[in-house]
């Protein structure tokens, strides 16, 4: 008999039964919540008079609409100015204290983005299904588990019954392999990936992420790799468990306590495809050949290497991608053909559940130590993942190294990846980001935004454009 | 759950590939704690020359003349035709919620990203799959006759054309099943209670250290 993919061994131990047409009934182990995908969840269980099913298997905080200057912050809930963001925020606490959910609040030390906290308190272990209402769940998968982002109505679905009704979906490997080069990172890595698959290329899929360059990288890359899956169409991305995630998890605060430790981690090294697996799709590219990659249009597929040139849609032979591309240099105010480091920036944004775990703000600030943020770049803001993740990088010095050099160091939340909150790139403004997405009026209105590397970023706030980090001296 | 039996409608053609759900209903508008009211500012961007704010009156707004929801001839359309990889990007099922309550009741493209393809299903919206030159060439005769409707029949899956001639789809038979019987997915689910807990049970033997 064939052997197992990492993904079809995490499906079949989550089975509870097959039902017509292929459905599945797929126990979920946890629910990560926040404000903005929940209201109208909760308020369905209330109409319906029903409770969780086990609402210890939630987990909760706010992070898209929280403010993230500290004197907003200081005053918690009371402190955020715009007052639907307030009551939704607000309505998240009530509904977790009326259906004893436990939640991180705006006050909570620990609070920040959900897929930031989650992986940091040991609440995501290898062998679980988790799902958020957020497509950047599949971060999670970094760590062995089956994570994806579902809909309100789903959160609903799992918070009443516990589980999802859901269709499997194929296997496919990206395996990279070699060694990546100095200075290009795990964000390089999926953005080369997202650029030769697209991002309706995993659709339909599961992707494992393998071959030695993933092997190479740290939990927190990976989990950067993991982020992005979904913004090439597949829902889930997973890596297998090894030495690195074992050492990972080991004394998280929900870690597992010493007596079950030795059965979790015996049951947790089974999570790896094996060597007769059968994927649907392989997809293998050469980590060697991967430069820093900066996206220069309006989806995450449209990237191009650092030292290379923005296209030109004149040479695409594909009618309706000639068509996308033209669309997108019209919006992003650029010519083709012109060279990725001439790209002159307004704002720089090193922040969001991609990029702003504490090694990702480690590589920013040995950027910009002892340089001043360009006199073009209007704005420069360091946004940390989490309460934790910012005390660490205080500890550490790096808050005073990024003041000095003239970027804000903020309080955690998602800000300028989406922009919910105050933090907004003004129309026509660029951006080189650490985030995700770079669609249309995605950080704001008329906003242009440019997926980097967070050491891409760091080095375009100090030079005002952007540069080849490898050569960074 | 809302029913879908039947839709005759006029045709709204969306030419644009990729349509992320940020395009669809930009974030400032997921602000709302309610599930209606997302119509006004579907495709709020390209709809409107100003910048929306959540919570706002539209009627006042201006206007974009080339956006196609602001053309005489799509008024009180129902069925949006769509390219390619469409709904991609962020899960917020408030892309349906705004589609569903801006009045569309099916959309059809050669494509759909998958979380929000699943999301429709849950709001009585159909999304349909069709072949890429079938879809061109809807978009041609939408284009060259003003007034161009369609009739979909989600029983016998088929699109009725003004000619008569009937395009057939496909559509998995339970996701079917429950939108013409505005089924609800919980109370579906909650059948099966005592396979859940018997598994629950089990798994907690495998893995007690997920239960504590």
């Amino acid at each position: 008999m064939a052997g197992k993919t990492l993904y079809d061994k995490l499906w079949e131990s989550h089975l509870v039964k097959d039902l017509d047409d292929g459905n599945s009934l797929i126990y979920i182990d946890l629910q990560y919540i926040h404000e903005v995908t929940s209201p109208q969840a909760f308020e369905g269980l209330r109409l319906a008079k029903r409770k969780p099913w086990r609402s210890e298997a939630n987990m909760a905080t706010p992070d898209h609409n929280v403010p993230t200057t500290t004197s907003e912050r200081a005053q918690g809930v009371e402190g955020i100015v715009d007052p639907v963001s307030k009551i939704q925020v607000k309505s998240l606490d009530a509904n977790c204290n009326e259906f004893g959910i436990d939640e991180f609040t705006i006050d909570d030390p620990r609070h920040g983005i959900v897929h930031v906290i989650g992986p940091e308190q040991g609440r995501t272990q290898p062998g679980m299904t988790i799902v958020c209402g957020d497509s950047h769940t599949s971060t999670h998968g970094a760590l062995g588990a089956l994570a994806h982002g579902i809909g309100t109505s789903e959160v609903e679905h799992v918070l009443a019954t516990q589980c999802l009704q859901q269709r499997k979906a194929k296997n496919m490997l990206v395996k990279v392999n070699g060694e990546l080069g100095q200075g290009v990172t795990a964000k390089d890595l999926v953005l080369a990936v997202i650029g030769k698959i697209g991002t309706a290329g995993g659709t339909g899929y599961t992707i494992e992420f393998g071959g030695d360059a993933v092997k190479a990288l740290s939990i927190e890359g990976r989990m950067t790799v993991c982020n992005m899956a979904i913004e090439a169409g597949a829902r889930a991305g997973v890596v297998a468990v090894d030495d690195k995630t074992i050492e990972y998890l080991k004394g998280r605060p929900f870690s597992p306590s010493a007596e079950l430790w030795n059965q979790a981690e015996s049951a947790w090294r089974q999570l790896h495809s094996d060597d007769d697996a059968h994927f649907d799709k392989v997809i293998e590219l050469e980590a060697g050949d991967i430069e820093p990659q900066v996206s220069w249009g309006t989806s995450p597929e449209m990237v191009a290497a650092i030292s290379k040139n923005i296209p030109d849609p004149a040479e695409i032979e594909n009618e309706a991608r000639r068509g996308n591309y033209q669309q997108a240099l019209v919006y992003m105010g650029l010519e083709p053909n012109t060279r990725i480091q001439d790209i002159k920036l307004d704002r720089v944004f090193i922040g969001s559940c991609t990029n702003s775990r504490i090694e990702d703000l480690r590589a920013a600030a040995a950027v910009v130590q002892g340089r001043k943020v360009a006199e073009n770049i209007k704005e420069a803001l360091v946004v940390p993942g989490s309460g934790l993740v910012k005390a660490q990088a205080e500890q550490e010095g790096l808050d005073k190294i990024f003041i000095e050099a003239g970027l804000q160091w903020r309080e955690p939340g998602c800000s300028m990846c989406l922009a919910m909150n105050a933090d907004q790139l003004g129309e026509g403004e660029h951006c080189a980001s650490t985030s995700n997405r770079n669609f249309e009026g995605r950080q704001g209105f008329g906003g242009r935004t440019h997926l980097v590397s967070p050491a891409m970023a760091a080095a375009a706030a100090v030079t005002g454009h952007f540069v080849d980090v490898r050569n960074w001296t | 759950m809302k029913k879908f039996i039947k839709e005759k409608g006029l045709v709204i053609p969306l030419n644009r590939a990729n349509v992320d759900t940020d395009y669809i209903i930009p974030k400032q508008f997921l602000k709302s704690i309610k599930r209606t009211g997302f119509g006004k500012n579907l495709f709020d961007e390209a709809r409107y020359l100003d910048k929306g704010l959540s919570d706002e009156e539209c009627s006042h707004r201006p206007l974009n003349p080339d956006f196609v929801l602001n053309q005489a001839r799509y008024a009180g359309g129902s069925i949006l035709l769509a390219k390619e990889n469409f709904g991609c990007g962020s899960s917020r099922e408030h892309a349906p919620w705004a589609l569903e309550d801006y009045g569309i009741r099916c959309i059809i493209a050669p494509s759909f990203a998958d979380i929000f393809f699943n999301n429709c299903f849950k709001n009585g919206l159909l999304p349909i799959v069709l072949e890429e030159d079938i879809v061109n060439t809807l978009f041609e005769e939408t284009n060259d006759n003003e007034g161009y409707g369609l009739e979909v029949d989600l029983a016998e899956q088929t699109i009725l054309k003004a000619d008569g001639s009937v395009i057939n789809f496909e559509i998995e038979s339970a996701r079917k099943n429950s939108l013409l019987n505005g089924l609800d997915d919980i109370s579906l689910t909650l059948l099966h209670a005592d396979a859940i807990s018997s598994f629950e049970e089990s798994w907690q033997q495998k893995s007690p250290w997920l239960f504590t």
